[in-house]
């Protein structure tokens, strides 16, 4: 991470924001530690989609399925099994890895629209699994009170093991989209057909970015657990897909950190309007239609236009 | 080096190319010649895998290519540019031609390492052998229209070819920059003992440059030999320089 210029101090702002937000649950009330970890979930969860659709250019419509995935795995292995914690752990990511697998095998063979219709399709049939098994899943009812190990059962300590968790995650989500990989991604996003012509397999580095990108999904799905401590089928939900999207829109889908602000906005919205309204989703609408007109590129997009950056996180101080 | 027998390719009922032969030696400059929709770009986008032809061979380096897809004709040895501007306009023109030469390196799939230290000589080298390494930070949809059309060689060029196919590398180009693009090419060929092969619909451009000529029309090859030859050809006065050549 140790990078000259506007990077160093990048770095240094999120060295302190961490220091902050490791300092922050005492002094803060239950709740707000609550919402602040409801956020990082939902961040990593953006910031994963935004991986293959503000970088990679994919029409993902359907990433909430992984992120349901993910939890569904974490919350059915530690309630039917006895296995360890850490296996269900990991074991959650990496479900939400095969079934992006599977599913992005599929969805790479086709382009834009079509590419999201066949993933909206695949998708929902992973909820109507979730939502129709009943034996297995508790079909629309979900599983509650899913025993995560006792160290995490104080909101406190979930809310540090989601911190940390989130942390690691972002940093090599970062490391990975400044690699060759990353850039080659994103300039498969720019125009897949020159890519290919300078020799990138553009389907197979497409569906290795998607099983990434679900990994990271099924991570946020574990998070989800540790912290809720249940599952149900709207995880898997398109609504909640649509959801995420929004977020990348809203917080700057070409910015690194524009997800997190869109999550962060999402998540305050819903907690703290909804406490008025049910209709919340009115204030969310009004905004994306000044953020259409007036911020095309999200909110971080437009900051770091202001700031004189480039809203491409990109090469530009290569050779310096 | 690269040898194309026979080749036919149609859309609908529309026969773009039927019948192409075109031959490339090691080191030759070619050009290939003819009236709009003759089929130029078709038959480039044959060679290299955009499209797959319905008959016929392209052979390159005594090896079959015509079924590989795209991104291995590439490995192959075979780079090209494209008729409209193709770069990655939201990257730098120094991320454009990196982006090729770490897929030649086939570090594309490297997923920890910090691409801003990889392949930067390389870059920098193509850069300024095509002239923008001044511009190498700025973003590529920012470029002007011709210094986009240089960056799309610079971006062939990371590819290390062997062979380097230019699709109407000065069209819609100033005769200003139509001359330094020509230069550029003659100086690849020269320096870096290149064969190109390329098309053009500037007649002047083509028989100063090129050493080889094919001229098609109507999606066949009339001919194809020493600019000398191709002039005095009485097929090539009839169906291109006598109404093209206004």
């Amino acid at each position: 991470m140790v990078k000259p210029g506007s990077s160093l101090r990048s770095f240094w702002i999120c060295a302190a924001i961490l220091v902050v937000l490791l300092f922050l649950p005492p002094v803060i009330p239950r709740f707000y530690t609550y919402i602040l970890a409801s956020i990082f979930v939902t961040s990593l969860l953006a910031m994963s989609l935004n991986m293959v659709v503000g970088y990679g250019g994919l029409f993902q419509f359907h990433h909430a399925a992984f992120y349901g995935v993910g939890a569904y795995t974490f919350g059915l292995l530690l309630t039917k099994t006895h296995l360890p914690m850490l296996v269900a752990f990991i074991a959650g990511p990496i479900a939400a890895a095969l079934a992006g697998l599977l599913i992005g095998w599929f969805c790479v063979r086709l382009i834009k629209l079509y590419f999201a219709m066949l993933q909206i399709s695949l998708g929902s049939l992973l909820w109507a699994i979730a939502f129709r098994w009943y034996s297995l899943t508790g079909g629309d009812d979900g599983m509650h009170g899913i025993p995560t190990p006792s160290f995490l059962f104080s909101s406190t300590h979930a809310y540090y093991f989601i911190l940390i968790v989130f942390s690691v995650c972002l940093l090599l989500m970062y490391l990975i989209l400044k690699s060759p990989f990353g850039m080659t991604l994103q300039a498969i996003r720019d125009n897949p057909d020159r890519c290919e012509a300078v020799g990138v397999n553009v389907r197979r580095h497409q569906l290795i970015g998607i099983i990434i990108a679900t990994f990271f999904a099924g991570v946020a799905g574990v998070l989800f657990v540790v912290l809720e401590h249940s599952v149900f089928p709207d995880l898997l939900f398109w609504i909640l897909s649509l959801e995420v999207f929004i977020m990348c829109l809203l917080g700057g889908w070409f910015t690194f950190i524009g997800p997190v602000i869109g999550a962060a906005i999402m998540v305050s919205l819903r907690t703290f309007v909804g406490i008025y309204t049910q209709y919340w989703t009115l204030i969310l609408g009004v905004l994306l239609i000044f953020l259409i007109f007036f911020l095309p590129e999200g909110i971080m997009g437009f900051i770091s236009a202001k700031l004189g950056s480039k809203p491409v996180e990109g090469i530009e101080r290569a050779v310096e | 080096m690269l040898r194309v027998e026979n080749i036919y390719k149609s859309f609908g009922n529309f026969l773009a190319v039927s019948g192409a032969q075109l031959t490339v030696g090691r080191g030759e400059l070619v050009a290939v010649i003819g009236p709009n929709g003759a089929g130029k770009t078709t038959l480039f986008n044959l060679i290299t895998g955009q499209l797959k032809p319905d008959r016929g061979k392209v052979v390159f380096k005594e090896e079959d290519i015509t079924r590989l897809s795209t991104h291995l004709i590439c490995r192959k040895g075979i780079a090209r540019s494209f008729q409209i501007a193709n770069v990655f306009p939201r990257m730098t023109v120094f991320g454009n031609v990196q982006v090729s030469v770490l897929s030649q390196q086939r570090q594309s799939n490297s997923l920890f390492r910090p691409a801003y230290t990889m392949a930067v000589k390389e870059t920098e080298e193509i850069l300024e052998s095509v002239g923008l390494i001044e511009k190498a930070h700025e973003l590529a949809g920012s470029l002007s229209h011709g210094d986009q059309r240089i960056l799309e060689i610079a971006i062939a060029l990371g590819n290390e070819p062997e062979l380097l196919i230019l699709d109407e590398p000065t069209a819609g180009m100033s005769p200003e920059e139509t001359r330094i693009t020509m230069d550029l090419v003659r100086r690849l060929a020269e320096t870096k003992g290149l064969t190109i092969l390329f098309c053009e619909h500037d007649m002047d451009v083509v028989f100063n440059v090129a050493q080889s000529i094919m001229v098609m029309h109507h999606g066949r090859t009339i001919v194809q030999g020493a600019p000398d030859e191709v002039r005095r050809n009485e097929q090539v006065q009839e169906a291109y320089l006598g109404d093209e050549d206004a």
